[in-house]
């Protein structure tokens, strides 16, 4: 595979350290029983990381290898939030990861963000979403936007994984439309008064705290939109009833119903009117978290179907040994591969400070379609056993899909790719 | 030169194994070109017991070996991102690599632990690579110090230790006093995952590089291995159709 140079030369100039000049072999482990799936993997993976990404995706792997994926049907089938292994994951600081040390959280780059959504979602595609949404949706916009106080209240007891957070943007009239919010805040004296209905939210029923846009001033149309933070629960707020999922079902997705939701001022977050700014710019950066959880998935639907290409024998031999097999293995692990760089591309743009919304929309929609593509070619490749629980393949293939929907469909994306690549062709 | 109320200083051998075995074309040992290695998991136990001593503040400091090549570097890492404070890594490369063994390893053990002052040795009780199960008992020997090996349970108290062993008739439980040499077995503990912001930390954290022969060690090997051969294939099973069928293929094979 060719790697366009651009990509060497980001990696050259960030990841300029000793460790990278010598080629570091992958570390990995597998606790005495030797079940290591992941060791089919190349080196080019791993060899360009920094020795603690190196440290910190194998931490995550083990991780994900012994508490995740042994649980992840389970999970699936009674709908059950993770509670334990959330609890263990802030421990290890992967709740908060962006977050600074003093205010609890691991005070890693989204590079390493990428890296640990990647290896958690290979194990549970539902604690994957989890933790992205903790991390980039709910923390996201408060360390990027908000006050010192802010900052203390709403973050620190989000980082140890007891408690979660969310992010109410979507609405039964407006996915991704969202300049049309039909939530609307008032205020009354030292309050804000929230009235309106938020549809799809993750998390909503684990969670402790919301963020919510509501216009505030309807006349200004998208520039009338503000942010609020609203605790949970709280008087005026309640959920709807849990959707019936397709995928991911052990994250908890419902409507948040604000009627009459009295919050004081200062839970405004950011100024007035920069709701919508807040919302985009947010989702900019949960796009590289998404992607990862997305690859995540291809990943777990790659090893799937390598490992059943060798075991299973038809017609004589293993079938990993027939070109229809290696053919769909090869596509599979190209498109994994590429929407790997690309996501790890546009983490290291915004850790560099570098305009990186083009490469994040295009990390999204390629990681998505990798995952659609790699899990519905892995079903193929199992035969009838794809398509029964006793294989995680179908489950893969359901947790996939919602991928190329949330956090900016796969047409969105493209309308952000297009508006990015034709400002640059602007003279 | 220890104090009387606590140890000072613990050193724990995180060993890096392969992952995968494949015997050479040639039956003359195991491939370890580009084979992935990780840390021995009998010693990530050992390392998770020195730091939870190092909590306790019954030590002040543990320090991670590595004898090996560059590779070795990685698993001292991962045992500076557990909560070790520093690292020591003894290189020992190519051909010598190959032929390391427990007796030189223990070698190396033991100048180590005189020139750092060590009160306490904890190793893995044996490699999953090559199940020796020498080291931490050559290691004492060379030292003269007690050992307590196969260690599920290990207690601190004044300058002795308690050590809990399991053994095959049950658990033994004895008291020797320190400096000693531990090896840890499965039950001892179980080994934390790093924290994100400990493997951040680990980054700062110390390794030195020391060479086989500045510690006055020699490495070559009293040991010549003649051959090395794959275990015979499975075979496949035999259907029998009745009791008495399976009984008397038991004895045909001599099994009953």
């Amino acid at each position: 595979m060719t790697v366009h140079p651009i990509v060497v030369d980001i990696f050259e100039s960030k990841l300029n350290n000793k460790s990278t000049q010598h080629s570091t072999p992958p570390r990995l482990l597998s606790r005495s029983l030797g079940l290591c799936l992941s060791g089919c993997r190349s080196l080019t993976q791993l060899a360009e990381l920094p020795e603690t990404h190196q440290l910190l995706r194998q931490t995550c792997r083990d991780y994900a290898d012994r508490e995740l994926m042994p649980i992840a049907a389970k999970l699936d089938k009674e709908h059950v939030f993770p509670a334990k292994q959330i609890h263990e994951l802030g421990a290890m600081g992967v709740m908060a990861m962006e977050v600074p040390e003093e205010l609890g959280g691991a005070g890693m780059d989204y590079l390493a963000y990428s890296l640990a959504m990647e290896e958690i979602s290979r194990g549970c595609a539902s604690t994957g979403v989890v933790v992205s949404v903790n991390n980039s949706l709910y923390i996201g916009p408060i360390l990027k936007f908000g006050t010192v106080e802010q900052k203390k209240q709403w973050i620190a007891p989000f980082t140890t994984g007891e408690k979660v957070g969310c992010f109410a943007l979507s609405e039964p009239g407006n996915g991704s439309d969202a300049g049309a919010a039909s939530t609307l805040a008032r205020q009354e004296g030292d309050q804000w008064v929230l009235n309106g209905t938020k549809a799809w939210i993750t998390n909503s029923w684990d969670a402790s705290a919301t963020v919510v846009f509501a216009t505030t001033d309807k006349k200004l149309k998208h520039k009338g939109i503000s942010a609020f933070l609203v605790p949970m629960p709280h008087p005026g707020l309640s959920l709807g009833k849990k959707e019936d999922k397709l995928g991911i079902r052990a994250s908890s997705t419902a409507n948040i119903i604000l009627e009459d939701c009295r919050i004081p001022l200062e839970n405004m977050l950011g100024p007035r009117g920069a709701g919508f700014r807040i919302a985009m710019q947010t989702l900019d950066s949960g796009r590289i978290g998404i992607a990862a959880q997305a690859l995540g998935i291809a990943q777990a639907a790659l090893d799937c179907a390598a490992d059943y290409a060798h075991k299973r024998t038809a017609f004589g031999a293993p079938i990993g040994k027939l070109q229809a097999i290696q053919f769909k293995l090869a596509d599979m692990a190209v498109a994994v591969e590429s929407a790997r760089l690309l996501t790890w591309k546009a983490a290291i743009l915004k850790d560099s400070n570098k305009p990186f919304i083009k490469e994040a929309a295009m990390a999204k929609l390629a990681a998505s379609e990798a995952a659609t593509f790699c899990s519905h070619q892995a079903i193929q490749v199992l035969g009838g056993m794809g398509y029964v629980t006793d294989m995680p393949a179908e489950r893969h293939y359901r947790d996939a899909r919602i991928t190329e929907i949330y956090e900016g469909t796969s047409e969105i994306q493209r309308l952000v790719i297009a508006g990015q690549l034709l400002k640059e062709y602007q003279s | 030169m220890h104090s009387n109320r606590y140890c000072n200083r613990i050193i724990v051998l995180p060993f890096s194994v392969l992952l995968e075995i494949r015997v050479k074309p040639d039956n003359s040992g195991v491939v370890t070109d580009g084979v992935k290695h990780s840390m021995n998991p009998f010693c990530e136990i050992a390392v998770e017991e020195a730091v939870k001593l190092k909590e306790k503040k019954l030590i002040k400091e543990v320090v991670a070996v590595s004898c090996g090549p560059q590779q070795s570097q990685e698993t001292i890492r991962t045992a500076l991102a557990m909560g070790a404070d520093r690292g020591i890594h003894v290189e020992v490369a190519g051909k010598d690599y190959e032929t390391l063994g427990p007796l030189q390893v223990s070698k190396i053990m033991a100048a180590l632990a005189k020139k750092e002052d060590a009160q306490l040795i904890i190793l893995g009780k044996q490699a999953i690579d090559d199940d020796c199960n020498q080291t931490g008992q050559m290691t004492a020997a060379l030292l003269d110090w007690p050992q307590g090996t196969f260690a599920s349970e290990v207690s601190l108290d004044g300058d002795k230790v308690k050590v809990v062993r399991e053994i095959d008739g049950g658990l033994e439980t004895i008291k020797i006093s320190t400096p000693a040499v531990l090896t840890a077995d499965l039950r001892l503990n179980t080994p934390r995952y790093a924290t994100l912001p400990n493997i951040m930390k680990a980054k700062k954290k110390k390794i030195a590089n020391v060479k086989p022969a500045d510690l006055g060690v020699d490495l070559t090997s009293r040991l010549e291995v003649l051959k090395v051969e794959e275990p015979p294939q499975r075979q496949a099973g035999v259907k029998v159709e009745t009791v008495e069928d399976l009984v008397g293929k038991l004895k045909e094979t001599g099994r009953i």
